[in-house]
């Protein structure tokens, strides 16, 4: 392989890693105030749908993606009246969000644009393109250095920026803010943020409400970023891969980057891997490097390889005394 | 309020259900209504298609089956305060087990295909639910998440094998068909009226792995065990029963339900293993446990449900092709949302109503009962 197919590599695993990133940031919101979210899935394929269609009706990408993060926060509302005021199964919650999107987007999709579950191919304008940093093409004459800055920086979408941007953004936000903090409080222990006078339902509701707005960005990105149109289930188990890579992450932003990054890399590795000849293993089906983020998580949750400690307070409704 | 008075044991039970399934269906219709179709008519033809004709039940019957054996597997382990939401990759690699099976016995018999594939498909379940069993037990990682990560690598390892290992000669990622002979018989074999429809043999088992549930958890040392366990894990370790034990034993017994899917399904009907042919099933299965509050007689019913809207809504797509059948995922869903997660939503107002007709105060407040 030569630097230009490494830095391509790269590059592709960038776009691959995006979503994930972003659908990370947002199960790390709703997880780390102790809401478990395996409806990412759903809320992302949710605003997939609505981005396409919203954009496709109106031509505006900007309200598509507008749209995208409505729908998700409004998905994300019902499974915070499911887990906080209603008490309910979280886990259950998450899985009807997921059906409920599947369902949705394909039965609207069908009665609306008549084109077997798809919305209509956008036009390059109706799209996010790729934003050209300046003089790409004249530094990218230079070996690797400006391959690099034209190939793998320049040349994506403003949601690929914005998801970059998002990782010192949430840390800062946990870390450094008394929001943060208190999120993470709410997780481990709401019981002393009960004591202290803050409303722990309330706490909830802005984590899950950040969470809804990223997954939104999350979905867009798929139907108006990378690809032109919506299709049916596009989303295909990237929010469970951004669940696995959040915890592998351990619940922390930084890594949860790094951690979709290699994801990434497993991705777009894929079609090169096929058919090449490892030294001593042989050839390796796509199959297994598919399944390897799966097994990486199973690996370390099951503390063979550190450990993941989820937040304490996570999956349990929180009640008041009365 | 003050004291609440209790619910009476038929409301929680049957009319809260009954109301938020009653809720789904109505918000479904509204979702016909938006896209501008009449929604009675298309809740005509759901009900129609299921239960109109001997055709109609038998499907109704056959995709219930599927959802006995899928919530079984949920319900077995949520006795024992743990949530296998890894049925759809259990039967997935059940189906492996299955139709390895019953495509070496196909030229002997089908009752050696039947039970040669039960017996395999329930091993693969098992040993595909084992794993995570123990990983909880013994490595305490969160069941949930392993289940789900499992269902991915069940999908992988899967398409890997019906791409690349057993593939039928010049098919695509799918397996050889049984052989005649091997081929399990169809309940319209004996019944006319269930002409047409691909209701088996193994409808039998399902009801079979109903009463032995209900003997196993309510009946039985280990059903103790488990019930225990999930009420209180602690009581449970002072009586010395061992968690790491009943959460092994009963996933194991989980799987093998789920993998009773693959005898249905790819066995009895398809007769061949294509890939994702549990078709989300699995997920299902987690509805109709928590529809049937894990209760045998519960499920039966949850798993007729499902079984209904599954062939009403392929009817739907025959009838109204205005209405995409896809209608039958949206009200699965909203089914799974209001019994699953939102299953107290109607018991405050509940509450008021039967605190008035028990005990009536002259100033209750008048709330809408008109709500559903």
């Amino acid at each position: 392989m030569s630097p230009t197919d490494i830095i391509l590599l790269l590059d592709s695993s960038v776009r691959f890693a995006v979503p994930l990133m972003l659908a990370a940031l947002a199960g790390l919101y709703s997880e780390r105030s102790g809401i478990v979210d395996i409806g990412l899935e759903g809320k992302m394929l949710g605003g997939a749908f609505a981005a396409a269609a919203t954009a496709a009706v109106t031509g505006s990408v900007w309200l598509g993606l507008a749209a995208a993060m409505g729908v998700s926060v409004v998905m994300s509302m019902i499974h915070a009246l499911a887990s906080i005021n209603f008490r309910g199964n979280q886990i259950i919650s998450g899985v009807a969000l997921n059906f409920l999107a599947a369902g949705f987007t394909v039965f609207l999709g069908h009665a609306w644009f008549r084109r077997g579950g798809t919305t209509p191919n956008l036009r390059p304008d109706e799209r996010f393109s790729n934003i050209e940093l300046p003089f790409a093409a004249e530094i990218g004459q230079v070996p690797i250095v400006g391959e690099i800055y034209q190939q793998l920086l320049s040349g994506h979408s403003i949601i690929v920026y914005f998801a970059f941007l998002m990782v010192p953004v949430t840390a800062f936000v946990l870390y450094r803010t008394r929001f943060g903090l208190r999120l993470r409080a709410v997780g481990e222990n709401p019981k002393a943020l009960d004591t202290a006078g803050i409303s722990v339902a309330l706490l909830r509701y802005r984590a899950l409400v950040v969470t809804g707005l990223l997954c939104g960005v999350a979905g867009a990105f798929l139907s108006t970023a990378q690809g032109a149109n919506f299709s049916e289930n596009m989303t295909s188990g990237r929010g469970f891969i951004a669940l696995a890579a959040l915890i592998f992450a351990k619940w922390r932003p930084w890594q949860a980057m790094w951690t979709c990054l290699l994801f990434g890399v497993l991705s777009a590795s894929q079609i090169r891997l096929q058919g090449v000849e490892f030294p001593m293993i042989g050839e390796v089906p796509v199959q297994a490097i598919q399944a390897l983020p799966y097994i990486l998580t199973v690996v370390l949750l099951a503390g063979f390889i550190g450990r993941a400690n989820p937040p304490k307070a996570i999956g349990q409704p929180y009640i008041k005394e009365r | 309020m003050s004291a609440r008075q209790p619910l009476p044991n038929w409301v929680t039970i049957v009319l809260m259900p009954a109301l938020n399934v009653l809720l789904a269906f109505i918000i479904g219709g509204l979702a016909v209504a938006i896209i501008g179709e009449n929604p009675l008519t298309a809740m005509w033809a759901l009900f129609y298609g299921a239960f109109g004709t001997g055709m109609g039940w038998g499907f109704t019957l056959h995709y219930a089956t599927n959802f006995i054996f899928t919530g079984l597997a949920v319900a077995i382990v949520f006795k024992a305060g743990m949530f296998n939401i890894g049925g759809e990759g259990q039967a997935y690699v059940a189906g492996l087990g299955a139709i390895m099976v019953a495509l070496w016995l196909d030229q002997t018999h089908w009752v050696f295909v039947l039970f040669g594939s039960t017996i395999a498909a329930m091993m693969m379940g098992s040993l595909w639910a084992i794993i995570p069993a123990w990983l909880q037990a013994k490595r305490g990682s969160h069941i949930v998440i392993t289940t789900i990560m499992f269902n991915f690598i069940a999908s992988a390892f899967m398409s890997y094998m019906l791409a690349q290992v057993i593939t039928a000669p010049g098919a695509n990622a799918e397996t050889r068909t049984i052989a005649e002979q091997g081929r399990l018989p169809l309940l319209s074999d004996w019944f006319d009226a269930f002409q047409y429809s691909p209701l088996n043999i193994t409808f039998f088992f399902g009801i079979a792995a109903l009463i032995f549930t209900y003997v196993l958890i309510w009946r039985t040392k280990l059903g103790y065990k488990i019930r225990t366990l999930g009420a209180n894990p602690e009581a449970a370790r002072y009586a010395g029963i061992s968690a790491v034990y009943v959460i092994i034993i009963s996933m194991a017994i989980a799987g093998a339900m789920a993998g009773l899917m693959a005898v249905n399904e790819a066995v009895g009907v398809q007769k061949r293993l294509v890939v994702g042919y549990v078709h989300g099933f699995g997920f299902v299965g987690i509805a109709v446990a928590f529809m049937g509050r894990s209760h045998p007689v519960g499920i039966a019913l949850a798993a007729l449900l499902f079984g209904a809207l599954y062939q009403g809504g392929q009817e739907l797509a025959f009838e109204l092709p205005a209405v995409p059948s896809d209608l039958v995922v949206v009200i699965q869903a909203l089914v799974i949302l209001f019994t699953g997660a939102m299953g107290e939503m109607f018991r405050p107002l509940l509450e008021r109503i039967f605190a008035r007709r028990v005990n009536p105060a002259p100033e209750a407040p008048t709330t809408a009962e008109t709500e559903a």
